[in-house]
């Protein structure tokens, strides 16, 4: 067999993972590998900040449900990725990321570039490697893909020396992969499925609460039918939504700290709680002991380690998502027990009683005349794009109005940072969606905060055609900080109130992009139309209300039926 | 509650430092950790020791599975075992103590392993508690140092 250089055979490994696109930036340890993806029809982004190019292997790997990659350099190239990484792993999102090391000989002496990435992200990755011998490039890689898109899905880091890509070796084989010491367990147990049928079965006030699980294993047309079937309330987490239709009458939104009022008191006085892929977050639960008090617990986790680590369950289903939800919908469809309207009748008090919280409590803001609401801003995004856009997010204020507002109607539409809650997320984030998606319209959700964090990515977004529009919600403050500070630290706004912010619209042309800016809220809706009518990268400025909040708000460690409303 | 847990994980660089970063990056604690090859090269076997209720216990379990280099986990205390660990005492032996401290040690079935002017390195073996006695007796006799290599478990073979 004819042997081939290292950077070769990585690019044959990528290529049979049919990876399509990668986001990167070189650097002297990782020269070799961009030297022969010139003779690779790969195509490779080339990011401004290499944290950008991992969130915008996570955005492409959110949206499309594949594995998307990064290439980086050694040290700071390495290091600049780590927040990307850990954004990944908390969110379980199945990323490759591949960084440059300096030549074997030099590990371990300080040299230049050089840093120890593997024991850096040793902590955020589910798992990663340093390629020792030439003769395991190949395995490796094909090892780090497996890992990174089966079971509970999440980063895998391969840290390359120099002298190992540029080492001419043999080209192995493609085999199934198998691992002695990683077998995650898909199916369910057909007993648990048919304990967790009966407790649904004798449940008076049933919720379902669907978590980024569900969008993980695609299994949105599962609890779809399961909701329907069984007439059961549906809440979601921020990863959830779009795990089931926002739109749907049985969707009560999302959950927790800035859930709706009706999702909240659902758990509070619900008997039977079905997690299916959702962990039990702080931001769900409030104060846990005062979290579904009266409920009997199904969780369906491919993990294990998810189970009962926060919140004691009765019933636990470890298997992927899409397994459960099948093994529980044939259930039912067999069981003769059961029938849709006997269960539509039965839940009808339960489900009145919802309503009725629904009501009461939907979620609102106070109009304010001229002055621009953020959440009118999303609401109208929401219209105009009639529900379909892919919509990233920032974190903070901005990412909260988005979950709230914006009615998500599919899986992979919204792209956010959840668990490690990363400002600087959405415009990569969306740039990642945009390469996987041409045709969408990809909006981020931004504030004027979080967008300054990877604002550098504009260029990325310039020079790689991905007209993604930026929506600014911009009240001049970090508002989410300031927000806490209103409420719990006696209005006191320490290092809150951004004094300086660029003009937007004049960064936007700086950029070569188009800059739109609403001042009044007449003026929003024909910014959003601009922006959509536009082929162009666009930022919207929406000088918004400066001292709005996110409400509903259950304070930190608080029950979750302790909201502060307005 | 103490557990002893047996973990089978591929000898590989890096492969120690994933469990203990777990207990760290976790807040788990470590009472002791001992780690050497098995009769297979390829693995490695890492008996700990730890402290906690149920339920911390059942995370650190599934935790250490979770690891990619971990092959299983046994919580041998959960049935009988025997633990074994080794300690080094350099105890002061000087002409009114000498006879003493053999006497001491010979009690212990323990050996003695270096000889100064001053004092006697004795080496002891057994379960936790028996090094904690012997080092309790020696103790008013004045130890200059202690090396202690943390506890090994082994299950004890069912009995049919």
């Amino acid at each position: 067999m004819k042997k081939i250089n290292g950077a070769q055979a990585i690019i044959k490994c990528l290529k049979e993972e049919n990876v399509h696109t990668i986001f990167g930036f070189p650097g002297g340890a990782v020269i070799d590998l961009y030297d022969e993806l010139l003779n690779s029809d790969i195509k490779h982004i080339l990011v401004r900040h290499e944290q950008g190019a991992v969130h915008a292997a996570d955005g492409y790997a959110r949206a499309t449900g594949e594995v998307g990659v990064a290439l980086l350099t050694s040290g700071p190239g390495a290091t600049n990725g780590v927040t990307g990484i850990a954004t990944a792993y908390c969110d379980s999102i199945p990323i490759v990321v591949l960084t440059g090391q300096v030549p074997r000989a030099l590990i371990g002496n300080d040299a230049f570039q050089e840093v120890d990435i593997v024991g850096i992200t040793r902590p955020c990755t589910k798992h990663n490697y340093l390629v020792n011998e030439p003769e395991d490039l190949v395995p490796t890689i094909r090892e780090a893909f497996y890992l990174a898109a089966t079971g509970r899905p999440g980063p895998v880091l391969i840290d390359l020396p120099k002298d190992v890509v540029a080492s001419m070796i043999n080209f192995p084989e493609k085999k199934p992969i198998k691992m002695q010491t990683y077998q995650p367990n898909y199916d369910p147990h057909p007993g648990q499925i048919e304990k967790a049928c009966k407790a649904i079965l004798s449940a008076k006030r049933p919720v379902l609460y669907v978590g980024g699980g569900v969008i993980l294993s695609n299994s949105s047309n599962e609890v779809t039918e399961l909701a329907e079937k069984l007439s059961v309330p549906v809440t979601m987490t921020l990863m959830g939504l779009g795990g089931f239709p926002g739109t749907n009458p049985l969707s009560l939104g999302m959950l927790g700290m800035h859930g709706s009022y009706a999702s909240n008191m659902a758990v509070a006085k619900s008997d039977l709680l079905i997690a299916v892929g959702a962990r039990f977050d702080d931001r769900v639960t409030g104060r846990l002991d005062a979290f579904a008090p009266h409920a009997k617990i199904i969780h369906i986790d491919i993990d294990p380690t998810s189970i009962s680590k926060n919140v004691g369950v009765d019933i636990p289903i470890v298997a992927d998502c899409k397994a459960a939800l099948q093994g529980m919908n044939t259930w039912f469809d067999k069981s003769a027990d059961f029938d849709p309207k006997k269960s539509a009748d039965k839940h009808k008090p339960w489900l009145d009683q919802v309503n009725e919280w629904q009501d009461k409590h939907p979620l609102f803001y106070q109009d304010a005349g001229d002055i621009i609401k953020p959440q009118f801003v999303v609401e109208k995004i929401n219209e105009l794009t009639g529900g379909d856009a892919i919509i990233t997010t920032e974190v903070g204020q901005n990412q909260m109005w988005a979950a709230q507002f914006y009615k998500f109607n599919k899986p992979r539409h919204l792209l956010t940072s959840g668990g490690l809650g990363t400002m600087g997320y959405g415009l990569p984030a969306a740039i990642g969606a945009k390469m996987a998606f041409p045709e969408a319209t990809v909006i981020d959700i931004a504030g004027d905060g979080s967008i300054q964090m990877n604002i550098q990515e504009l260029a990325t977004a310039k020079q790689w055609n991905a007209p993604v529009k930026v929506a600014i919600l911009n009240n001049n403050y970090l508002g989410m900080v300031r927000q806490w500070q209103e409420l719990f630290y006696n209005r006191r706004y320490s290092a809150t109130p951004m004094e300086v912010t660029p003009d937007f619209v004049e960064l936007a042309k700086a950029y070569g992009a188009v800059g739109l800016r609403a001042k009044t809220k007449a003026e929003v809706e024909p910014v959003i139309k601009e922006a959509l009518a536009t082929d162009n990268l666009v930022i919207m400025d929406f000088l918004i209300e400066r001292e709005e909040g996110v409400y509903p708000m259950v304070p930190a460690g608080k029950a979750t039926t302790e909201m502060l409303l307005v | 509650m103490k557990h002893t847990l047996s973990v089978l994980l591929l000898n590989k660089p890096g492969a120690l430092s994933r469990v203990t970063g777990l207990f760290s990056g976790r807040g788990f604690n470590i009472e002791s950790l001992c780690v050497a090859e098995t009769m297979d090269p390829k693995v490695s076997c890492l008996t700990l020791v730890t402290r906690g209720e149920e339920s911390i216990i059942e995370q650190i379990t599934k935790q250490l599975h979770k690891l990619i280099d971990v092959i299983k986990v046994t919580d041998v205390s959960e049935g009988e075992f025997v633990e074994r660990e080794m300690a080094l005492i350099r105890v002061k032996a000087e002409a009114g103590t000498r006879a003493e401290v053999l006497r001491v040690i010979d009690i212990f079935r323990g050996k003695v392993v270096d000889v100064s002017p001053t004092s006697y390195a004795v080496e002891i073996t057994g379960p936790e508690s028996k090094i904690k006695a012997v080092i309790d007796i020696l103790r008013p006799i004045g130890i200059k140092e202690i090396i202690r290599t943390g506890t090994i478990a082994m299950a004890r073979a069912p009995k049919k």
